[in-house]
């Protein structure tokens, strides 16, 4: 049987350079997942606005976010800034600007349509039992709409976290990266070293995602 | 909604086109001249970081390879430490327009294209492009080729461009990707194989039974560093430091440290450039 090539992960400090990359992986998406989830609802909210000017305002934003790829924004971000304003942006503070900004945009879509997917009979009963308005977001919309969000936003967060992949375009050297140039530096001895590589980066992706998707669902039962 | 996603659309183009159309201003503070390298004590050199032999990182987290090698030495004469960037090939330019690096050596191929975007310093490794073909019957002009004979390219590559336009009548048989095209090219689907020369060369060593009979093909581009446009002290050091090593031969000890187990020692004269001076420089009249 042929090498896999996982022991290429074994010379030197090549495994600790790979968890290393990992780190910035899950920093990166870690920080824009939890602006983006604060920004996300405050945004959602305000895009159930019927003011016309406010709700043309986001849907441009939103429309942006959907229009322009990621890769696209971390160039104009990291690089665009320098040639218009001069500014000399860190490569990981452009990724999480870039993050952000994609991060509020659909989280905040996400908040909208859960938020205008409660019944209006909610609000009504909730006004009969002599509740404010105030209190009837507090204690009968917010928790019904979180429940709904839960499922939603874990996709947005486990996508997140797989397109940081991304920011390599940007000088990052993030743990696909540093995949890479493990397979590229053992190209010679072995051959086979992507396979057992990439397996072991899938392993750690997953380990990554797979807590979070299963605290979705210990909190989707919780709060059932 | 049809209207609300034009009005979108409209505004990130025009974003984009703003960002991406004004390189000229801030020209004047988009590099770093060599006194202000200097005095800062610490250089940014983007180099590739997964292009084994060129520039790649080693199981220690170190940067190696042949561009790396020279990065090192001027590092070394300036009195400065290196910030080594990991650059793709798509960004490279972007990066020295921005100025955040200062010198390019990320086996960055000279071309006209390029050279209204950067300024290249003087060449320090040929390229052209190279034919391998079986030892039992070896290619060693393209004139070898027999009428209904199949050459192996890959698809997209110089290879492809150069064979087309100079020699419509070679009969092509076109791969998406290296690992194809290689199992075709090992199973005797074509008499030969045409590719950037450092790639069949590399692949004749690595293979038992095969030869590189014509080793360079096709207009002689170069390797060369670069430095963002109009940063004249800088491009003016980097050339003043390639003629002096040229004199103790640094590019060919950087050859055999570097490339000399990929490439072999045949090929040491073929690719080294010393001192900037391209010896094969045939120009090509188009």
């Amino acid at each position: 049987m042929q090498s896999l090539g996982i022991d290429v992960l074994f010379k030197g400090t090549n495994f600790l350079r790979l968890l290393e990359g990992l780190w910035v992986a899950v920093r990166i998406s870690l920080i824009s997942v939890a602006i983006s989830i604060v920004l996300g609802i405050l945004v959602g909210i305000l895009m159930t606005s019927r003011n016309m000017a406010v709700k043309a305002i986001f849907r441009v934003y939103l429309e942006i976010v959907r229009i322009m790829p990621q890769m696209v924004l971390l160039f104009i971000v990291y690089f665009g800034t320098t040639r218009v304003f001069g500014w000399d942006l860190e490569a990981e503070t452009a990724a999480i600007i870039v993050f952000v900004f994609w991060g509020t945009a659909e989280m905040g879509d996400l908040v909208r349509g859960a938020l205008i997917s409660i019944p209006k009979i909610q609000y009504e009963s909730a006004a009969a039992l002599g509740m404010s308005r105030g209190m009837a977001f507090r204690y009968v919309i917010l928790p019904q709409t979180i429940r709904r969000l839960i499922p939603l936003s874990i996709n947005l967060i486990t996508r997140m976290i797989k397109t940081t992949s991304l920011v390599m375009m940007i000088g990052i050297v993030e743990v696909l990266k540093v995949g890479q140039q493990i397979i590229e530096a053992n190209r010679k001895v072995s051959p086979n070293a992507a396979f057992g590589v990439f397996a072991v980066i899938f392993l750690m992706y997953f380990l990554i995602c797979w807590p979070v998707s299963r605290l979705a669902v210990w909190l989707e039962k919780k709060w059932a | 909604m049809r209207k609300n996603q034009i009005v979108a659309a409209v505004t990130a183009i025009t974003l984009g086109a703003a960002l991406a159309s004004s390189p000229a201003a801030f020209a004047d503070e988009a590099f770093r001249t060599l006194d202000e390298i200097k005095e800062s004590g610490t250089i940014n050199i983007g180099v590739f970081s997964d292009k084994s032999p060129f520039g790649y990182v080693d199981e220690n987290g170190d940067y190696q390879g042949y561009d790396v090698y020279l990065a090192e030495r001027l590092g070394e004469d300036l009195g400065v430490d290196i910030n080594y960037v990991s650059t793709e090939a798509a960004n490279r330019i972007e990066y020295l327009q921005t100025g955040k690096v200062d010198i390019i050596l990320a086996n960055f191929t000279v071309t006209e294209e390029r050279a209204e975007e950067v300024d290249f310093a003087l060449p320090y490794m040929n390229v052209a492009l190279g034919v391998v073909s079986p030892e039992d019957a070896v290619i060693e002009s393209l004139d070898d080729i027999g009428e209904d004979d199949q050459v192996i390219v890959i698809s997209g590559t110089t290879a492809e461009t150069y064979l087309v336009k100079n020699n419509p009548e070679i009969k092509l048989q076109k791969y998406d990707a290296y690992a194809e095209a290689k199992t075709a090219f090992e199973n005797g689907n074509g008499v030969a194989w045409a590719n950037d020369n450092t790639e069949v060369i590399a692949f004749s060593i690595e293979n038992e039974g095969y030869v590189v009979g014509i080793p360079s093909l096709g207009s002689a581009d170069t390797i060369a560093p670069a430095v963002t446009k109009g940063n004249e002290t800088l491009l003016n050091w980097i050339n003043d430091e390639i003629v002096a090593l040229g004199e103790e031969n640094f590019f060919h000890a950087d050859y055999e440290a570097t490339l000399l187990d990929t490439y072999g020692a045949d090929y040491e004269d073929t690719l080294v450039i010393e001192g900037g001076v391209a010896a094969g420089a045939e120009t090509e009249a188009e």
